[in-house]
This record gives structure tokens, sequence and C-alpha cells, in this order.
């Protein structure tokens, strides 16, 4: 009795977590303007999207910034997440503190920070509003979610190894990527993987820092969203679609990668 | 070994650029007003002032502090159930039921937030529903009930994760203990299970309150244009008014309020440790 009663409050609360998606996905392949009444199974929709010179350009914009911001992340979060744990702990804390700002301030407040930045730096009417402001934008809000993910995997490494290796004659550069790297791999994944949904997530700092007309997906669907406009579902499950082969693709090749080695 | 901590540098400097200076600047501007002179600014707090006095400004205060509370006690109230059951399964469906629980969090929130509309709306599918069985229509969208459901559905999950992992985390056997002692069910949850799961249900608030008060797309779709809370404020005073002075102001009271209360449930958060 107990067990069915804990069993339907899990499902009924995972239907509300499901159920909006689940309508919108079937509404993008509605044959009518109507949200709630189904006319019959068309992609006219998503015909429309992938016509759409505008909502196209928003896709690519969208992953081109998240590519770019998590691998450049990735790298400077790596590099930096090593060197502070080695260096002196007053420094490390510091730094750590203000690491912490972006992920703690409200996304509303960062991004005024930033819009302010560029501003003042840049001067209002500057050619590189668009996509350079996104992408530095992007890039600082990604590295703290990188730092943060990888130096527990540097706290638990043997700082002995490194000495090691450099004792035995290994250049710094060796004893990094031969010694270090390779022990805290999993928590370089992990943090590419956060900067890089943080970055396709992302509306409220893009929507600030961007400019000449240059947009992500969300100032898309935000612009779009004003009226009744089921294109928007299409491009959502478009961007559903992508994120979910992403997430398989990421979970699958580790485990095809055991099983190589398992079979060797 | 030195050579190694040289690597942070870089980024220092980055932090210092992106993060630091642009946080001063929201302060200098929130402090300050621009005069007679073009790009001459002079000290000034006329801009908390006019916030904290002028009873609309006061209102949009309220309004986000009680929606953002009413959406964190929600979500400890069926979010904490939902962490308890899962954590109750057996091991392989625990982690099935968390990936589908962080699935759809994947989502951008916008799109989720927009999914909500076609619910909710006059002619959506709930009034669609109560119509074709006879019921009157219900105003559903565009008030304090859609608004704090869009915040609900968008923030769960957090609370649901964060409760789970300290309720994971816990020693088992601790239970088996209580109940070789001759506690009831009942009494293991209340004085066992419970008090070893506050610190996940700190967690959680932080993660829910936090955005929840100063998000401003959620009251932006469900709320309408009217339906002002700390966030819409803010993108108004830069995108539509140009007051950058007092939009600056509010960021900084909304920075002044996520730090109070990450001082106070880290605070809580110790307390409960220490118990």
């Amino acid at each position: 009795m107990k067990k069915i009663f804990q069993k339907s409050y899990i499902a009924l609360l995972l239907l509300f977590c499901y159920a909006p998606i689940i309508y919108m996905i079937v509404f993008s392949f509605n044959d009518s303007r109507s949200l709630t009444k189904f006319a019959g199974f068309s992609l006219r929709w998503y015909n429309e999207v992938l016509n759409s010179n505008e909502m196209m350009k928003a896709i690519y914009y969208t992953f081109f910034i998240a590519i770019v911001a998590t691998v450049v992340a990735t790298i400077v979060g790596t590099i930096t997440a090593i060197g502070l744990s080695k260096s002196k702990k007053i420094v490390r804390d510091i730094v750590l503190e203000v690491n912490n700002l972006p992920m703690l301030n409200p996304d509303i407040v960062t991004a005024i920070s930033l819009m302010l930045l560029f501003i003042t730096v840049l001067g209002s009417g500057s050619k590189l509003f668009g996509l350079v402001t996104m992408l530095l934008a992007h890039i600082m809000f990604c590295i703290p979610y990188v730092i943060l993910s990888i130096l527990p995997k540097l706290r638990q490494l043997d700082s002995n190894l490194a000495e090691a290796a450099l004792d035995l004659g290994a250049t710094p550069w060796q004893a990094l990527m031969k010694v270090i790297v390779p022990q805290i791999i999993p928590g370089i994944i992990s943090g590419a993987l956060v900067a890089f949904t943080m970055s396709v997530d992302d509306f409220v700092i893009s929507y600030f820092v961007t400019g000449n007309g240059v947009r992500n997906v969300s100032i898309q669907v935000y612009t779009m969203s004003k009226r009744v406009n089921p294109s928007i579902n299409a491009i959502s499950t478009l961007m559903i679609a992508i994120i979910t082969i992403v997430l398989i693709i990421i979970n699958v090749i580790p485990l095809l990668k055991e099983r190589r080695l398992k079979s060797n | 070994m030195n050579s190694f901590s040289k690597m942070a540098k870089p980024y220092i400097l980055w932090a210092a650029f992106f993060i630091v200076f642009p946080m001063l600047l929201v302060m200098f501007y929130a402090f300050t007003q621009t005069g007679g002179d073009v790009a001459k600014f002079s000290f000034t707090l006329k801009h908390f002032i006019k916030f904290f006095t002028e009873k609309a400004f006061l209102e949009v205060l309220f309004l986000s502090f009680r929606i953002a509370l009413i959406t964190t006690l929600l979500c400890i109230i069926i979010g904490y159930p939902m962490a308890y059951f899962i954590s109750r399964q057996d091991e392989k469906i625990q982690t099935l039921l968390i990936l589908l629980i962080t699935i759809p969090m994947w989502i951008n929130l916008l799109v989720r937030t927009y999914a909500w509309i076609g619910i909710l709306q006059d002619t959506g599918l709930i009034n669609t529903f109560l119509e074709s069985i006879g019921l009157p229509k219900i105003k559903l969208i565009y008030t304090d009930f859609a608004v704090i459901l869009g915040m609900v559905y968008n923030f769960l999950p957090f609370m649901v994760i964060q409760i789970y992992t300290s309720l994971s985390k816990m020693d088992k056997s601790l239970l088996q203990a209580s109940e070789d002692l001759g506690a009831t069910p009942f009494q293991t949850f209340r004085k066992v299970v419970f008090p070893l799961s506050i610190p996940g249900v700190i967690a959680g608030i932080t993660l829910v309150f936090l955005p929840a008060i100063s998000t401003f797309v959620i009251p932006q779709f469900l709320g309408g244009g009217q339906y002002v809370m700390l966030g819409t404020l803010v993108e108004t005073q830069f995108l539509k008014a140009g007051e950058w002075h007092f939009g600056s102001a509010i960021s900084t009271i909304m920075a002044v309020i996520i730090i109070a209360s990450m001082y106070i449930t880290k605070k809580l958060d110790k307390e409960a440790g220490e118990r």
C-alpha cells in the first residue's frame, strides 16, 4: 500500500515535469496555428524554421558560441585550477571567492555588469557588440564552473606524483600532460559539459550584451514569443533533439571506450 | 612546483577585468548621477532613496519576496517527499529517477516556461478541457498562480536533487540502529532522517529562492506585461527607460539581498552541522 502511494507520487511529479515538454513537442507537429486543437500531423512549422534565415542563424550562433566558449573555458579553467591547487592558500581563497561571484549573483546582475563593461570599454555603438561580446560573456560565466568541477579532483591527487615525475627528469610540461591532466580528465569532462549547457541555455546575459542583430535561440524565442507563433514549438523541439543527441553521445563514448579496453 | 602556481596568473587578470571591474562599475553607477555637464558624475544616494520611499517600487520588492518565498516553500513541500521516496527505491531505479528529474533542466528555461502559456491560456488546454465537460472557464494565465506554477516547475528539480543527495549520503546503519532501539518509522524519520537532511534542504532553498527572486522571464511570460518583479524592473530601467543609474541601484540591492541570504543559509548550515 505504502509502496503504491510512493510510486504514484513519483509518477505524478514526473508527469508534471514532462507534460509541458511533451505537449510542446506534440503541437510542433500540428497542422494549424492553434495551441489547443490538434488538426493533424504536419511538418509545416519545421519547414518554416528551416526556411527562416533568422531562426537558422540563431541555431548556428547558439552552437558556435557554445562550442567556442566551452573549448576556451575548459582550457583556461583547467590551467587555472592546476595553478590554483599549487598556489598559496590566501591567493587561492581570494580567487575562488571572486570566481564564485558570477555563480552566486543573479544572472541579471552579471548581465548588466557586463553590459556596462562593454559599453564603457568599447563605446555604445561598437561593431563588436554581438558575436564578440557574447563570446566574451559566455567564456566569462563558463570558466567558474570548469574550475569548480576540476579543483576537487586535484585535491584528491597525490602531489608527490608530479614531483616524482620532475625528479625523474620530466619537464614541467611533460609532468603536466602525462601525470596531472590524465588523472583529472573526469573533472575536465564534467566541467566542459556544464559549461556547454550553461552556454546553450543562457538567455539573460546574452540578451543584455548582444547587439547588431545577433541572436541566439533564446533571444530568438523571446522575440518571437510576443505573439502566438507555433514555430517556437518547432525550434524548441529541434533544440531538445540536438541536446538529447549530444547527451547520448557523451554518455555512450566512455562506455564504448571501456568496452574496447576490456576486449583488448 | 612553483612553476605550476604561475598558471593561475592569467585568470587572475581576466577575473579582475571581467568579474570585479564590472561589479564595481555597477556600484559606481548606483551611487552617482550625471550632472549638467555631460560625462560628469557626482555622488548621490537618491536612487536608493527613490527605491525605498516610492510605493510602487516597494510593492515590487514585496511582491518579489512573497512570490520567491511561496515558491521556495512549495518546492520543499512537494520536493521533500519526492526526494525521500526516490531514496527508498532500488539503487538502479534511484539513478534512473534522478536522471529523469535532471533531463528537463537541460532544456532552456525560456522554452520550458513558454510551453506553459499554451496550457494556461484562456483558450488553452486546461480551459478547453473545463469547457468540454461543462465547467466554467477559469482565469489562469497572468495571475500569481501562473507565475508561482512556472517557478515551481522550473526550480523544483534543484530542490529534489539537493535533498536526495543529502538523504542518499546518509549512513543506513543509523536507520537500523534507530529501528533496533524501538523507534517507530515516524520517530526514525523525525529524529534521525529529517535532521540529517537539513543541509540538503538549505542548499535547495538557496538554489530555488535566488533564481526565483531575480528571474524576469517567468513573470513576463506567465504574469503578463503588468506583472513587475525585481528582475523585470531592472530590465525596463536598462533597456526601455535608459535609467542606468537607477537600474544599477536596484541591481546592487539585489546583489546585497543575495549575499545576505547566502550568509544566513551558510550560518544555518553550520548550526545544523554542529547539532
